[in-house]
């Protein structure tokens, strides 16, 4: 709890202060690549007959995904407080990459904790963040994937506390993580709604994002919270089938628990053990969900959906195509979900889908699941 | 005897607090375990709820709760082995020991009502904080069960007496910052943060994690009011297939072989 309270000040004297600021934006436009394009995706538009869909491009950030918007941030708040050790979990790599990366940047230790399953489905980012300089630790225990990798993260920081910060990934974890990791991200929606205005006129009709933890989600959702008119879609992991155990739909068939410090909607069993999950993708399969998406459903003012494995894969191939972009597995689920979506939309609509990264880490999983002619 | 304001009663100084993972192996083999350790003298019994993510226990308690887990042991069936254990000991504290979730699934009236008609004494919750623990406190004091904390050797002071103030029965002292584990030295955090406590209650500390042999109980006896052994109790039903009742009680006996 004083690591948080202690995260908290540090959190809230750098947010005050305009210096703090400026060498973020510095480092995300001259570091990370900012502002990344909103593209007009017009082969896919003309493809499914209906609404003009845009596309957020996060997986042309620097390491090939949104997750180093709260890299920086936070790895500038470790330097304020003057820790020089980071340890992070990682599901798909890319937090862990986006991790290592920073930390090579400003010259701090840095210890992953990665779920055996995930470092062999993820193996191109294990070996990134190896030569990033960072020790990759492979966590054994439960499912090996990243609810696994977060309870060793969280047993590190409890007892390497005084000289250790937990750089979490995702809108998760205990208070100040899901403000803070949110605040970090805001750029994707504040960017997006700056860029469909020029481009359009007018504010899209709907947002989608897929959601694990539910960071980009949130990044591209809250820059338009306010406009009420703007549909705001999350689309969830639907995995294999409806069982539990074979999907990370927890709007589905998730209640309201206590996991890892957060309390949100939640995939367990009658006893109140939390539920083994599967998707195709590792960054989605997570059995939890961010607070502020909780709270945005249950006000009804976003919606969250499933995409099957099948549906999410198909979506990846449609998207390499059509538009010459090969997206993440987790972005996939967002394209999925445009594909089903936009037909029925009127032409003059406009949806903006959030590409949150690339797909190079997925090829080992894109080839044992498709057969390409 | 130190006396408290619920029924949690150490006869002895200082005291022994034993904790188990129930269900591990089994949960009529957790019976003979516990029933063991009282007759050894363990004066208050933590009966161990297992947890799918136990992210403040180490290797030991996380494969003894993998274990419970594979028999698919309940917050339920755990209720109903204390009140098992009640009807042959009433001298005997007993303390349920849980992660917040499964007590949230069942419901938290409906566990404290539950918990006291089984005679269950006081609950410690591992990651629910005093922040957080509104409703917890109410229902744990309509229901007459001591709500017992931990205080870290890293709360600041003001967290310390908010700590201090909403327990009941005793505080628990954690020894160092980490997790759940035996270790060679018991931390030298420990007499400081009980020292600290002190000053902020005249509810008896009992201080945990780490360890095993009767030297440190003893050592950490001299400043504690209590000692919790968990881990190690753990360790010994897991090498001791067969026979672990019988192991349980040779070790704490030779814990407790110090003490008059």
């Amino acid at each position: 709890m004083a690591a948080l309270d202690e995260l908290e000040r540090a959190y809230e004297k750098a947010k005050r202060d305009p210096k703090f600021q400026r060498r973020l934006d510095e480092l995300l436009k001259t570091y990370a690549g900012r502002p990344t394009p909103l593209f007009f995706a017009r082969r896919l538009t003309q493809k499914l007959g209906g609404a003009k869909i845009y596309l957020k491009r996060e997986d042309l950030l620097h390491t090939g995904a949104h997750k180093i918007n709260n890299c920086l941030g936070q790895g500038l708040l470790v330097e304020r407080m003057g820790k020089r050790r980071v340890i992070a979990e990682t599901g798909a790599g890319q937090h862990g990459v986006a991790t290592a990366t920073v930390c090579a940047l400003l010259g701090f230790e840095c210890v992953v904790y990665m779920g055996t399953e995930d470092m062999r489905r993820q193996e191109l980012n294990v070996f990134r963040m190896r030569l990033l300089g960072a020790e990759v630790r492979g966590v054994e225990s439960g499912s090996r994937t990243l609810k696994d990798a977060i309870n060793e993260a969280m047993r590190d920081w409890v007892t390497n506390v005084r000289t250790t910060h937990y750089l979490l990934g995702s809108v998760l974890g205990a208070h100040p993580y899901p403000t803070m990791v949110r605040d970090f991200h805001r750029v994707i929606g504040r960017e997006a709604r700056a860029q469909i205005m020029k481009a359009e006129g007018k504010l899209p009709t709907a947002v989608i994002a897929c959601v694990g933890g539910g960071s980009n989600a949130i990044g591209a959702f809250y820059e338009f919270i306010k406009h009420k008119d703007v549909k705001l879609i999350g689309v969830e992991a639907g995995g294999r089938s409806e069982a539990l155990g074979d999907h990370a739909a927890r709007f589905r068939g998730g209640s309201p628990g206590v996991l890892q410090g957060t309390y949100s909607y939640v995939l367990q069993d009658e006893g109140g053990q939390i539920a083994l999950t599967h998707s195709v993708s590792a960054g989605l399969d997570y059995p939890s969900i961010g607070p502020e998406h909780a709270a945005l459903r249950d006000a009804g003012r976003a919606d969250y959906v499933p995409a099957s494995d099948a549906e999410a894969l198909a979506a990846t191939t449609l998207l390499a195509r059509t538009e010459g972009i090969i997206p993440a597995l987790e972005s996939a689920h967002a394209v999925a979900e445009v594909v089903k979506r936009a037909p029925k939309m009127k032409k003059s609509d406009v949806v903006i889908v959030n590409v949150s990264g690339r797909g190079d880490k997925d090829i080992g999983i894109l080839r044992e699941n498709l057969e390409l002619d | 005897m130190i006396q408290f304001v619920m029924p949690l009663t150490f006869h002895n100084k200082p005291a022994l607090v034993a904790y188990v993972t129930c269900g591990d192996p089994d949960l009529a083999t957790t019976r003979e375990i516990v029933l063991a350790a009282i007759a050894a003298g363990a004066d208050v019994v933590e009966l161990g709820v297992p947890f799918s993510d136990p992210v403040a226990d180490g290797p030991v308690i996380q494969r003894a709760s993998e274990r419970a887990l594979q028999q698919r042991t309940t917050l339920g069936q755990v209720l109903k082995l204390a009140s098992e254990i009640r009807e042959h000991s009433q001298s005997a504290g007993l303390v349920v020991f849980s992660y917040l979730n499964p007590i949230l699934r069942m419901g938290m009236e409906k566990f404290c009502k539950i918990a006291r008609a089984a005679g269950v004494d006081g609950v410690l919750v591992t990651d629910l904080p005093v922040e957080e623990a509104g409703e917890y406190l109410s229902a744990t004091q309509a229901n007459d069960l001591a709500p017992i904390f931990l205080a870290a050797p890293t709360s600041p002071d003001d967290r310390l007496k908010r700590i201090a103030e909403a327990s009941r029965g005793f505080v628990y002292a954690v020894s160092r910052t980490g997790v759940t584990g035996v270790r060679d030295r018991v931390a030298g955090d420990a007499e400081k943060l009980v020292r600290r406590l002190r000053k902020l209650t005249k509810l008896p500390v009992a201080v945990g994690f780490g360890v095993s042999t009767a030297e440190q109980f003893a050592q950490v006896g001299r400043f504690a009011d209590a000692v919790v052994v968990g881990s190690a109790i753990v360790r010994m039903v897991e090498g001791n297939p067969k026979r672990e009742a019988e192991a349980v009680m040779e070790f704490v006996k030779e814990l407790l072989r110090n003490r008059a």
